[in-house]
């Protein structure tokens, strides 16, 4: 049943000219950085002479790439999120959902897992790309899958705001809005506390977190973070649409 | 007891300590159209999403087909087709797709949806339209899409929520055939303030008023109620009232100030040729004779406002 939701989700997504848009003009933007990536890898390497300077070009053109890949996201996440559930209150269309033998808690997973599904395709299509260096390099698998896992949470989290943003508003835009300010606040929220790394605050980052990840690190904690923020959002979003219900 | 494929018993929602549904009890059976009236505000659709499971009660159960709302949502609602005062169509995906996203989540098993979605299309008119989007629909061929939408999955109950609204004359034909076609093996409610409506497609009525429900019954009470033993007699020179009397079977006359003469006779008794033969031989000048019915709105009327209603046209039997 959630799978039904989720195809009905993108289904949405590609009936209208906006998701191939977002797909084709994101990749253009990767592909681009890519390729600046190798041209400035032999530029940089070829100026690199002791070998502590060396870095391997996975790392090197994945550094950039998936450095944009997260920053870009913070913009497509919430442009993508915010018509979720806003734009079903507006259009009336909410009880098409709420009648059908499904509960919410499905719904909003469906909706989520739609969503992700969506920003999936991106980063299958990121890790495919940078697997084409193999051709001539023998490149870090590990780094990649280790960056597209991160990337991955990253986005699911970012989702999972998006949808509960959406919730709140009949507004898409409100919603947007609300979402892209959200989201910056956490990502930017460990450079307040530079100074003191171990501050409770700093750890609630996103940022921080996908750090490990781009570092080809698979971190447990990191994982149950991303994981617990995601749950945190859905419950809350499940509870807000259940007070729709409740109070009308 | 079993056959109740609805059964709403003392249905109440408050509004912020504003009580929009009061008390509302009732029970339908299988092959039944149901008709909800009421003025705007009077708590229809309020009813209906509490029926459907889109609002809950505060005080109340459903239960459709014995399967209660609250304790089961997700069995109650599968046997439900529900379409909302205001369609919940997705407009941007074409009439083929929103029928198939519907009828999977209403769990039509993945090989039955194809012939669901052609029954549902035939039944509703919308052959000819199925990949069209949605959203450049006529208005009531989109109203067609969201009946489509609650009929897919063949549901025991289907609720429809003012499904006439804005249709020409011949759609509306139509979807009132539509309805009746659909009361034979389903039950169905359907709401609306279009009287003459109620009349046509519907077995039962219920009339709803601030939130209470003012009358429930069969339609027959109501058209009897509206008909009435009476007729109404045009008379050039009309005689005294006591000369009506005498005519076998009258038993009231009463001159209304357009001239015209209102009689009352008994249940069993048919005075239209007697009074005819009188007028004749009495030389009462008759140009005029007609059954006198009041109509259904006058009907409604009397029932929705009757604390406030002046008498003025005292009601039938």
């Amino acid at each position: 049943m959630i799978i039904n939701v989720a195809r009905k989700e993108l289904k949405s997504v590609f009936a209208s000219p906006m998701g191939w848009v977002i797909l084709s003009l994101l990749m253009f933007a990767f592909g681009t950085h890519y390729l600046n990536g190798i041209n400035d890898y032999f530029a940089v390497m070829s100026g690199a002479m002791r070998p502590a300077e060396r870095t391997g070009v996975t790392q090197f053109v994945g550094q950039t790439v998936y450095g944009l890949a997260s920053f870009i996201m913070l913009f497509a996440v919430p442009l993508l999120s915010m018509r979720l559930v806003s734009e079903e209150r507006r259009s009336q269309t909410m009880p098409f959902l709420i009648s059908a033998p499904i509960s919410l808690t499905e719904i909003v997973v469906g909706k989520f897992l739609g969503l992700v599904g969506f920003l999936t395709i991106l980063i299958v299509y990121i890790a495919l790309m940078l697997s084409t260096l193999n051709i001539w390099a023998d490149i870090d698998f590990g780094y990649i899958i280790a960056n597209s896992i991160g990337l991955w949470l990253l986005v699911a989290s970012f989702s999972a705001m998006g949808l509960y943003f959406s919730s709140l508003t009949q507004q898409p835009v409100v919603a947007g809005i609300l979402t892209f300010v959200a989201l910056f606040a956490l990502m930017i929220l460990d450079r307040f506390f530079a100074g003191d790394p171990s501050n409770t605050m700093a750890s609630l980052s996103l940022m921080r977190h996908f750090q490990s990840f781009s570092g080809g690190l698979i971190d447990s904690g990191d994982i149950a973070y991303f994981a617990l923020f995601i749950v945190t959002f859905l419950t809350l979003t499940v509870r807000r649409l259940d007070a729709d219900r409740l109070r009308g | 007891m079993d056959n109740f494929t609805v059964e709403a018993t003392e249905l109440t929602r408050l509004y912020g300590g504003r009580e929009a549904v009061s008390n509302v009890s009732f029970n339908l059976s299988k092959g039944e159209v149901l008709g909800f009236l009421g003025p705007n505000g009077a708590g229809k659709s309020t009813t209906m999403k509490m029926l459907t499971g889109n609002l809950a009660p505060s005080n109340g159960s459903v239960k459709i087909c014995g399967i209660d709302m609250i304790d089961n949502p997700k069995e109650a609602k599968a046997l439900i087709g529900y379409l909302p005062e205001m369609r919940p169509l997705y407009k941007e995906l074409t009439v083929d797709e929103y029928l198939d996203v519907a009828a999977r989540l209403h769990r039509v098993s993945p090989k039955n949806i194809k012939k669901a979605i052609e029954v549902a299309k035939e039944r509703c008119g919308l052959g000819h339209m199925s990949k069209r989007l949605i959203e450049n629909l006529s208005n009531g061929y989109q109203q067609r899409v969201g009946i489509a939408q609650a009929i897919i999955h063949n549901p025991m109950v289907i609720i429809l929520d003012e499904p006439t609204v804005g249709l020409d004359p011949i759609q509306i034909r139509d979807i009132r055939a539509l309805i009746r076609e659909l009361g034979q093996e389903h039950s169905v409610i359907i709401s609306t303030h279009i009287l003459p409506e109620v009349e046509m497609v519907c077995d039962r009525v219920q009339i709803i008023d601030k939130g209470k429900l003012v009358f429930n019954g069969s339609i027959d009470v109501l058209k009897r109620q509206r008909i009435g033993n009476k007729l109404l007699i045009g008379l050039r020179n009309p005689p005294q009232a006591d000369a009506l009397l005498k005519v076998a079977g009258v038993t009231e006359a009463e001159v209304l100030p357009s001239g015209l003469v209102r009689v009352r006779f008994a249940d069993d008794a048919d005075p239209a040729e007697s009074i005819v033969q009188a007028a004749v031989a009495n030389q009462w000048g008759l140009y005029q004779i007609a059954p006198d019915q009041t109509s259904l709105e006058d009907v409604f009327v009397q029932l929705t406002y009757q604390d406030q209603s002046i008498p003025h046209q005292p009601t039938g039997q």
